[in-house]
């Protein structure tokens, strides 16, 4: 057991997984000597060199480009986009050739490729720092979407990330960077699996990434009312685990979904669809949603307003469990 | 000389496109590059024409048949195609777009499994590491990076420079006119330039983006674009096939013992619309394919080998009988292609299929096809 924050648990990953297996290439802006944006690769250029931690040119396409070449080669590349709103020059090469090419192959070749993107925000950012761009990966058949909202996870779900054979969008919730927690780095957690980060009979709350912290706060305080709210932290957003999912609501009868993202077609308007074809006459009160708006994120100075707050999470839950 | 001047691109003023053979078939010499003659086996050269226009124009003949659902014809392109895929080595990676069917044959894919992309019975069609050619990209440009990422991975394997013919390795990635317009390729070639990666770019100038000219895509010759990428460029007749054999071999040559990427822009033309379903009638004149036709690559060296003293009239009916067998074999091939199982889109989207697909799969089954019930 060590303490670390999410961003050196990420590290010890990178640097675990490269030690494990020499195939290993990380590939990013700044990634080299400065250790990345967000210190994520600091050191790992000092130790396994500049072949295996390449300082990308700036191109979000060529950074993904490369590594599906690098993968049809035999290498397992770990890239790292510099901030979620930058992602999308290389969503091309994600959408049409990563997602698509163990298909295209008839399963003959696939590409262990890692996309790793901090995201979210909350951080005071600028515009394009701040968004939560998971859904378009999560909608794409063929992509592993991941994402986590401790240190433990955010070591174990990125070595087995690196360890699939599938390609994996790895997100990771930059407001949490530096949280600290106890970590067993012999913990292994498969993906596509959801976890229950808090237990309890009358309201479940499914969330992930950053918004697993806000829910647990608002299930603490829950808790003072005399309501015991289980949160779920989903981890993978594709494949999405229901059956978690399932169990929990068959036993609370109520559901509210908690994410950044906006509203409208994500992934709690997935959530709620499967919900009420599988649980229908279980269910006490219709799913509620507490999420982002639909409107591009706004100047950080509002962030608070635009984002799903633990008020927020406690009058929905309210609201269910009065329904 | 006949040089060989776009149609719709701006005018030339730079030094003429290399070219070793003429269009009359005579040979010239090009200082810029070293060919050795007696080491080239032309009727080979012509005999890999003949056949992929034959696997072209027959494969034209299954679409119009109703077989095929759309074919892209190479018809023109021939000399460029079989000049750069005789180039390469066994161990060189080919990254074509989906117009490279010469490229197939050179490197011994079987063309029947060329067909089955255009009937919709697979999206590949082989596999990749089995002749070193990728299956075919239809994304624009997006091969241009699946190249270099190779070509970082040939670097790391270190098998580049090692001066063992059997061993050291380059990448050859074709790309059209069109893609020189795309984020990715000027990506890929910020990459190869920046890193000396072992990636030749072979560009087919066919003329045409559909309906777009050259012009559309550029304001100066495609081989004058590398320079600013700090990539040597070399400008060849794209429908001489000796020029593209002898640009393509320096290039890959130059990539396998460390010296990096080269961009090479083949002039030639598009002589049939982009595909069977394009008209190319309503955006170029008649006069433009015509002119092109009189260039026509495999004419070239049909004269060459005349007047160099063979028999092309008992070649040519050789071939003839050959290109006809090989017809044969495609028509039955293509009605015998395996037709797709919806199963296997699920099995194949991930390694493993994650069970709400096992779910998705059996609504899918449960529910016969149309075209099932028609038959029944």
């Amino acid at each position: 057991m060590t303490t670390m924050t999410m961003s050196k648990a990420l590290n010890a990953a990178l640097r675990d997984s490269m030690d494990a297996d020499v195939n290993v290439v990380l590939m990013g802006e700044d990634v080299g000597q400065l250790g990345g944006v967000f210190r994520v690769t600091d050191g790992l250029r000092d130790q396994f060199g500049d072949r295996r931690v390449v300082n990308a040119p700036l191109g979000e396409a060529g950074i993904i480009g490369t590594a599906v070449g690098l993968a049809m080669r035999g290498y397992r590349p770990i890239c790292e986009i510099q901030f979620d709103g930058f992602v999308f020059p290389g969503v091309n090469q994600i959408v049409t050739q990563l997602a698509k090419y163990r298909h295209r192959t008839l399963g003959g070749i696939g590409l262990p490729v890692v996309v790793r993107i901090p995201v979210g925000g909350g951080i005071g950012a600028i515009e394009h720092h701040s968004e939560s761009p998971e859904i378009y990966f999560a909608h794409t058949p063929g992509l592993r979407v991941v994402t986590c909202s401790n240190p433990q996870d955010a070591y174990s779900l990125l070595r087995s990330a690196v360890e699939c054979d599938d390609p994996v969008v790895f997100l990771e919730p930059k407001r949490r960077y530096w949280s600290k927690a106890d970590i067993d780095t012999s913990m292994s957690v498969p993906l596509g699996q959801a976890s229950v980060a808090r237990s309890g009979r009358d309201v479940t709350i499914v969330a992930y990434g950053p918004t697993v912290d806000t829910a647990l706060e608002a299930a603490e305080e829950l808790a003072t009312e005399g309501v015991e709210a289980e949160v779920i932290d989903l981890r993978s957003l594709a494949p999405l685990d229901l059956t978690s999912i399932f169990e929990s609501v068959r036993r609370t009868g109520r559901l509210v979904v908690v994410h950044e993202a906006s509203l409208s077609h994500g992934m709690g308007a997935e959530i709620a669809a499967r919900v009420q074809e599988q649980l229908f006459y279980f269910l006490e009160a219709p799913v509620f949603r507490v999420t982002g708006f639909d409107t591009p994120y706004p100047p950080s100075r509002v962030e608070e307003l635009w984002l799903p707050t633990v008020d927020r999470v406690i009058a929905a839950v309210r609201e269910s469990v009065e329904h | 000389m006949t040089s060989v001047q776009t149609t719709a691109g701006p005018e030339v003023d730079e030094a003429a496109p290399i070219q070793l053979l003429s269009p009359e078939g005579e040979l010239r010499v090009d200082a810029r590059i070293d060919f050795d003659l007696d080491a080239t086996d032309l009727v080979a050269l012509y005999r890999d024409m003949v056949m992929s226009r034959r696997i072209d124009s027959e494969a034209i003949a299954l679409q119009r048949q109703g077989e095929l659902g759309l074919w892209p014809s190479m018809l023109g392109q021939e000399a460029a195609q079989v000049g750069a895929a005789r180039a390469t080595r066994t161990q060189d990676m080919l990254f074509p777009t989906y117009r490279e069917h010469g490229i197939a044959w050179c490197r011994g894919v079987d063309p029947v499994d060329l067909l089955g992309l255009f009937r919709g019975t697979t999206l590949g069609g082989w596999n990749p590491r089995d002749n070193n050619v990728n299956v075919y990209t239809l994304v624009i440009g997006a091969q241009t990076l699946h190249a270099c990422g190779y070509g970082m991975g040939v670097v790391r394997d270190q098998v580049v420079g090692t001066g063992d013919a059997t061993v050291d390795t380059a990448v050859l990635v074709f790309l059209g006119d069109g893609a020189l317009s795309e984020g990715e390729t000027n990506e890929a070639f910020v990459w190869s330039a920046a890193m000396g990666l072992p990636v030749v770019f072979f560009i087919q100038n066919n003329q045409w983006a559909i309906s777009a000219p050259f012009s559309t895509q550029s304001r100066v010759p495609a081989a004058q674009r590398g320079a600013g990428f700090g990539i040597p460029s070399v400008r060849v007749d794209g429908n001489d096939v000796l020029a593209c054999l002898g640009a393509t071999r320096a290039a890959l040559d130059n990539a396998r013992t460390g010296g990096g990427p080269t961009l090479i822009e083949a002039l030639t033309y598009r002589l049939n619309p982009h595909t069977t379903s394009d008209d190319a009638g309503r955006y170029r004149p008649r006069e433009d394919e015509d002119r092109w036709r009189a260039l026509d690559p495999i004419t070239r060296v049909a004269n060459y080998l005349r007047s160099s003293g063979t028999d092309v009239e008992a070649l040519d009916s050789r071939l003839a009988e050959e290109s006809e067998a090989l017809a044969v074999r495609l028509r039955a091939g293509c009605r015998a292609l395996p037709e797709p199982s919806i199963e296997e889109s699920f099995q194949h989207t991930y390694r493993d299929m994650p069970s709400e697909l096992q779910r998705q799969l059996r609504v899918a089954v449960s529910h016969p096809s149309q075209s099932d019930e028609e038959q029944s």
